[in-house]
């Protein structure tokens, strides 16, 4: 590769080897800034198959120029551009590996419901504690009403407390009509509402779970509480039945939703605190992953969960149908989550 | 403190943000983890970004709802309001320059610590997280103000707690917030540098020879330092450098500051350079030549 008649002047003059080396890759880098700037503005589909067969190899050229002027040039400016050039297409040609399209469509398919399958032990558990809270809370409001005012906030329960007549607690569950002052237009805005408030909950409840866990299992032992309390008020007036209707109707999905974002902070929680065979920031970033796929999921269902609450709640007063609706929505989710299904390979 | 030391302790802070990043090609592409004020001044830009976005998209909203009397216009609000305050990280920290605005701006950018690619999983998690980050304070805070029971300590007790973990970046040295730590990624410098030309070629810098023992008094970081100034080509600057390198080396004062610069840099960088080929790297005036 020597050249046969190299000027003089090139060898007893190393001063020059750097410039010319320079001058010689100079071309390759900008066209790979240029390839780099159309793929970051256009995206991949936008290369022409010249210009992707283009792409890896002046990647590997510009690498390989890095190197080179790392061990012999002191040219600041030039070291500088070439790292950063460097550094960007790294990400650029190792980060995209598939589409946005199928990404989607796996997250949908297998990671959602894999990631769900991976929290199963967290899901229990805070299942169990949600169970507890609504039991102890049950349990002291049933044996004495008075308990509940320490339970449930006074503007939150809208007059639902143990003092409301059997009637107005008929109507605020939604039937003849008269539903707490509300027309029905207002329903959307009202389940928009809900989704939102409840999305923020539990983001809360799962960001919570990095204190290992504490927080988060707090926060839905709460829940439970609340909701017991409820039960209790209900279930003393002889409307048991009836309220499970309204509860079961969305809460299947609401509650499933919110056990899922505790256990995804759980999941996090005890990896910082049991982090195995793993170092402990390696277990925290791995449930962190498993966690965010899990959330993303009950943002999802949230929203189902905010339909289902706004329109159907209040459009639907046949309890049965309500039932109906509930334990339906309660298999679909059980069914898409836990049914095994052959793991997407590629 | 000398400055010889001081030198060397400089060094050694710059060292300490760079952190080894090998390619699959072998390569170490040494990224820099980006300071704590960069992140927040990306922050602080981002948030503003984000209101400015919400205050435009309140005053359309206002305006269709006024003008079409139905509160369709107040669902599509707050369903607006919340994917912007929810998704707006995560929306450009998907995109392939794996930076929000406020990031762009500051060139910085997000990265998966084990050098892999940055997932979607790991960006929704790091920006959960930051709900969190950002509003637990403010909250204990409102819950302070309109409690009157809870005591002024308990109210100080909750926000210094809560500042703990927002502030979590501060305390280690990977500059990893809450978030960044549980989804495992790192925010690192991204910036763009533009190719400048080369100065060692221009033809002013054979206008003078220098001797071996001129120019054995530098190197490389007083090298570098002069080609900041040359590329800088402020005229105080280069008058202050050129008296500096004409007192060291002992030379009267005859040539133009900047043939002079020019031609000094040129044989300098001429001289560490072939040193650094015989694998002697000089790293300043300090070192041993």
């Amino acid at each position: 590769m020597i050249p046969p008649a190299a000027p003089a002047r090139t060898i007893d003059a190393p001063s020059f080897s750097t410039s010319r080396f320079r001058a010689e890759r100079e071309a390759d880098w900008i066209a790979f800034d240029l390839l780099l700037t159309k793929l970051e503005k256009k995206g991949a589909a936008a290369l022409t198959s010249d210009e992707l067969l283009q792409l890896p190899l002046l990647y590997r050229a510009t690498l390989s120029s890095l190197s080179i002027a790392r061990a012999t040039s002191l040219d600041k400016a030039l070291l500088d551009h070439l790292e950063a050039l460097s550094i960007r297409g790294y990400f650029l040609v190792y980060g995209v590996r598939e589409s946005r399209w199928n990404r989607l469509r796996r997250f949908f398919l297998y990671d959602w419901p894999a990631a769900i399958r991976a929290v199963w032990k967290e899901t229990v558990i805070i299942s169990l504690i949600i169970l507890l809270g609504a039991l102890t809370s049950y349990s002291l409001v049933s044996s004495n009403p008075e308990w509940y005012f320490n339970f449930v906030d006074e503007e939150m329960s809208g007059g639902r407390d143990p003092r409301a007549t059997a009637e107005y607690l008929q109507s605020t569950l939604g039937h003849g009509k008269a539903v707490a002052g509300e027309s029905e237009s207002g329903l959307h805005v009202f389940a928009t509402y809900l989704f939102t408030h409840n999305s923020r909950v539990s983001i809360l409840s799962f960001a919570l779970g990095f204190a290992f866990g504490v927080p988060t299992m707090m926060l839905e032992y709460y829940q439970g509480i609340g909701l017991g309390a409820m039960m209790a008020v209900f279930a003393g007036k002889g409307l048991g039945y009836d309220f499970g209707g309204w509860l079961f109707i969305h809460g299947t999905t609401e509650l499933f939703a919110a056990a899922l974002s505790g256990a995804a902070g759980l999941r996090i929680g005890t990896a910082v605190v049991f982090p195995g065979a793993r170092g402990r920031l390696q277990a925290a970033s791995e449930a962190g992953r498993t966690a965010g796929k899990v959330m993303v999921g009950v943002i999802i269902m949230l929203f189902a969960a905010g339909l289902l609450e706004g329109f159907g709640r209040q459009l639907i007063t046949d309890t049965l149908l309500r039932y109906a609706i509930g334990s339906l929505m309660l298999l679909f989710w059980l069914g898409y989550y836990y049914i095994p299904r052959r793991e997407d390979v590629t | 403190m000398t400055a010889a030391a001081a030198n060397a302790k400089s060094r050694a802070a710059r060292a300490k943000k760079i952190r080894q990043f090998i390619t699959p090609e072998g390569v170490d592409l040494e990224l820099k983890i980006a300071s704590s004020g960069l992140r927040f001044g990306a922050l602080l830009i981002d948030l503003i970004l984000i209101a400015l976005a919400l205050f435009l998209f309140s005053l359309a909203m206002l305006w269709v709802g006024f003008a079409s009397q139905s509160d369709v216009t107040v669902v599509v609000w707050m369903l607006g309001a919340f994917v912007l305050r929810t998704f707006w990280f995560v929306g450009f920290e998907l995109g392939s320059r794996a930076a929000t605005p406020g990031k762009r701006i500051m060139g910085i950018r997000v990265v998966a610590r084990d050098g892999g690619r940055l997932t979607a999983d790991a960006v929704v998690a790091r920006n959960l997280i930051r709900e969190l980050e950002l509003f637990l304070p403010l909250m204990m805070l409102g819950v302070g103000a309109s409690e009157d029971m809870v005591s002024g300590w308990t109210m100080a007790a909750g926000i210094l707690w809560s500042l703990t973990l927002s502030l979590f970046l501060l305390f280690n040295r990977d500059r990893m917030r809450m978030g960044d730590l549980i989804a495992g990624t790192w925010v690192v410098m991204a910036q763009r540098v533009k190719l400048d030309a080369d100065i060692a070629t221009s033809s002013a810098g054979e206008a003078m020879a220098f001797s071996e023992s001129e120019l054995a008094v530098y190197g490389i970081f007083e090298l570098q330092e002069l080609e900041r100034v040359l590329r800088g080509n402020d005229p105080r600057a280069m008058r202050e450098v050129a008296d500096a390198i004409r007192a060291k080396i002992g030379r009267p004062v005859a040539e133009e500051d900047d043939v002079f610069l020019l031609s000094y840099y040129r044989q300098l960088k001429a001289r560490l350079e072939r040193k650094l080929l015989f694998g002697k790297r000089r790293e300043d005036k300090y070192a041993s030549d």
